[in-house]
């Protein structure tokens, strides 16, 4: 695709300043989302996908730092906007929906108001029709009893009906993009089918581009056009869904494959990756991170890591790809 | 709500039993022969005698009760053995120069306390940060009777900046007309500005004492609970929403960390109603405090019974007042009763 894409994030780094010293989270990060496209970022718990996206957002934690990179979006690079020019933009041109939707609702507020916040805040409604608005975006996320439920509180409704509500504040002002940090993390199992059909469906009425960030590979492969594969604060791989999941080319996406369970492979099957992530604070981390726990580390695994394009929108940063 | 309010009042009443029972034994039970203490020193045991069947106190523990109980239930509180008043009386008229210094005092320490530690959450590790630090630490490390003696020396002693500890009123102005017993607003009201600023004078170094005190828990409370709420989910949601920095302290984060904090500030006025006895001694205030350690020495029991009956009812509804507060904030609260 040639047009501009939606977000272009590029050479993205980030640090975190602990008590037991400088964490490299993220390096030299680096993926793009077209209009309407469904892209999931995917990889282990620690391997940085919510810092990627809370960089995005511009909502780092106070010690975490954005050393290198830009974040185009709109025409303009979200790292060097004011924060107030930032706050402009987050909830109407972009949004974030999180996990946990229960403890992500403000507790002391009717969700409804929750949700007329987000309106007034971005001009989507005056302060007198906002209530009228929020109860069509209750609509809007298959909310039962719109009236009503406008008035709950959020511990007064279940947990899917929260990821709803969250739904509804993040789409309200029809973003852009929208970013889902692990949607469905505590969900039961088919309320996030409803909940992952849902945000597919309202994307595609309004040709909203999706990061789903999850860890559930069967999850982003049903979902998603194009899956980014994060190890250790690396971007490993990134492909078409198809042909990540029919041909890996990084030994930690084929590992991570192997590990993720489905209809061909019985569960006594699945291989577990050896190792874990390397400690981030390291001063002599390889220029690999995964090369401590690769099979197929070859000498050339100590230069810089490649960007090799192995494919169409396939490419994969190893020296010795499968 | 209502609902949760009655049963939390119908908790109360026990503890309002238990306090009629305690006072009465305690007073009894104290060092001191009252009877001996108001025949005088030359008194013959005859005359000690006398008084004390005059008293009533010959009589056994559990008849003095019944008609401690009884008078009770009519308003009365018993006479003061000293003053020969009635202990209702003098009570109902020392009762605002307390509640007045109390609440100054109190809404001092909010109105510092709060804004304080809210700004060292939202600013933390800054100057407003330390600054917040340092009260705290200073409030804490000083007792109220040593504040009240410091203040008094250096600004009426050696910078004669606030007029003598003499009480509510220097000695040559008449109160204000009786509306609230309030001087401030009794003065304000009747728009008497002499007695107002004269007022205001006196309450100055004793409610500021007291408010020294009461600032570190509520400062802290706030701080810590400011810092946690910042740190919480939903305050990153409205972040991520794109609230205005304002909206996301103060009606996101701020409503939220309140809780604790009226908490606290329950707490902190039951402190402040025991310390009312010491600051009213160092600045001579004629409040309930003064008038209990007066009657205490002198072993006149009535008024220490009501002075305790007072401050146990005072605590039970401070503390049904929070409870509602709470409830207006928290509708998890409303739920639960």
């Amino acid at each position: 695709m040639t047009a501009v894409p939606t977000l272009a994030v590029d050479d993205l780094s980030v640090e975190f300043r602990t008590r037991s010293g400088v964490v490299k989270v993220l390096e030299h990060v680096g993926f793009r989302v077209d209009r309407g496209e469904k892209v999931a970022l995917v990889g282990e718990s620690g391997s940085g996908k919510s810092v990627t996206a809370f960089a995005v957002m511009g909502i780092l934690d106070a010690a975490g730092r954005v050393t290198s990179g830009r974040v185009m979006f709109g025409g303009s690079d979200l790292l060097a906007l004011s924060e107030h020019d930032l706050a402009e933009q987050r909830g109407r041109e972009l949004s974030m929906i999180f996990q946990n939707p229960r403890t992500a609702l403000n507790p002391i507020r009717r969700v409804g108001r929750q949700i007329a916040d987000v309106l007034v805040r971005h001009g989507g409604a005056t302060r007198n029709d906002a209530p009228r608005a929020a109860i069509e975006m209750l609509k809007k996320v298959r909310i039962p009893d719109p009236e009503r439920r406008a008035e709950a509180y959020p511990f007064e409704l279940s947990g899917g009906m929260c990821q709803r509500i969250m739904i509804a504040i993040a789409l309200a002002c029809r973003p852009a993009l929208l970013i889902a940090d692990e949607p469905t993390t505590g969900l039961d199992v088919t309320t996030q089918a409803v909940i992952m059909d849902l945000i597919g469906e309202l994307a595609a009425e309004s040709g909203m581009a999706t990061i789903f960030i999850t860890h559930d590979l069967a999850l982003a492969a049903e979902y998603c056009d194009r899956i980014v594969v994060m190890h250790a604060g690396h971007v490993v791989e990134a492909a078409p869904a198809r042909d990540l999941f029919s041909h890996p080319r990084h030994p930690y996406a084929a590992k991570l494959l192997a590990a993720t369970p489905g209809e061909t492979v019985a569960l006594e099957h699945l291989a577990s990756i050896p190792g874990g992530l390397p400690d981030l604070r390291r001063a002599d981390l390889p220029p690999c991170r995964y090369a401590e726990r690769c099979e197929r580390r070859t000498d050339a695994c100590a230069q810089p890591l490649p960007q090799r394009t192995v494919g169409d929108g396939h490419v994969v940063a190893c020296w010795s790809p499968l | 709500m209502l609902t949760m309010l009655l049963s939390r009042l119908a908790t109360a009443i026990p503890s309002i039993v238990g306090v009629v029972v305690v006072t009465f034994m305690l007073t009894r039970l104290l060092p001191g022969d009252p009877a001996a203490y108001f025949a005088g020193l030359a008194a013959s045991p005859q005359a000690i005698a006398e008084v004390r069947t005059k008293l009533g106190l010959d009589k056994s523990l559990p008849e003095q009760f019944v008609a401690y109980v009884g008078d009770l239930l009519q308003g009365n509180l018993g006479n003061s053995l000293s003053t020969g008043q009635p202990v209702t009386f003098e009570i109902a008229t020392r009762l605002p120069a307390s509640a007045e210094l109390t609440l100054v005092a109190l809404l001092l320490a909010v109105a510092i306390a709060i804004p304080l530690g809210v700004l060292a959450a939202v600013k933390q590790g800054t100057w407003i940060d330390h600054l917040c630090r340092i009260v705290t630490t200073v409030g804490v490390s000083l007792p109220v009777f040593f504040t009240g003696l410091l203040f008094a020396y250096v600004f009426y002693y050696l910078l004669q900046w606030a007029p003598a500890p003499t009480g509510r009123l220097d000695i040559f102005l008449s109160p204000p007309t009786h509306i609230t017993g309030f001087y401030l607003i009794d003065s304000a009201l009747t728009g008497n500005a002499e007695t107002f600023w004269a007022a205001l004078r006196q309450l100055a170094l004793p409610a500021i004492s007291m408010a020294i005190f009461s600032l570190a828990p509520l400062a802290r409370m706030t701080r810590g609970s400011m810092l946690a709420v910042l740190g919480s989910d939903f305050v990153r949601t409205a972040r991520a929403s794109g609230l205005a920095p304002r909206t996301v302290v103060f009606t996101y984060a701020f409503r939220n960390a309140v809780l604790p904090v009226i908490t606290v500030l329950g707490m902190v006025f039951s402190f402040l109603l025991g310390a009312n006895v010491l600051v009213e001694t160092v600045f001579a205030w004629p409040g309930i405090g003064l008038y209990a350690v007066n009657a205490l020495i002198t072993s006149d029991y009535a008024p220490v019974q009501g002075f305790v009956l007072t401050m146990a009812v005072l605590y039970v509804t401070l503390n049904l007042a929070i409870d509602f507060v709470y409830g207006l904030v928290d509708p998890r609260v409303r739920l639960d009763s």
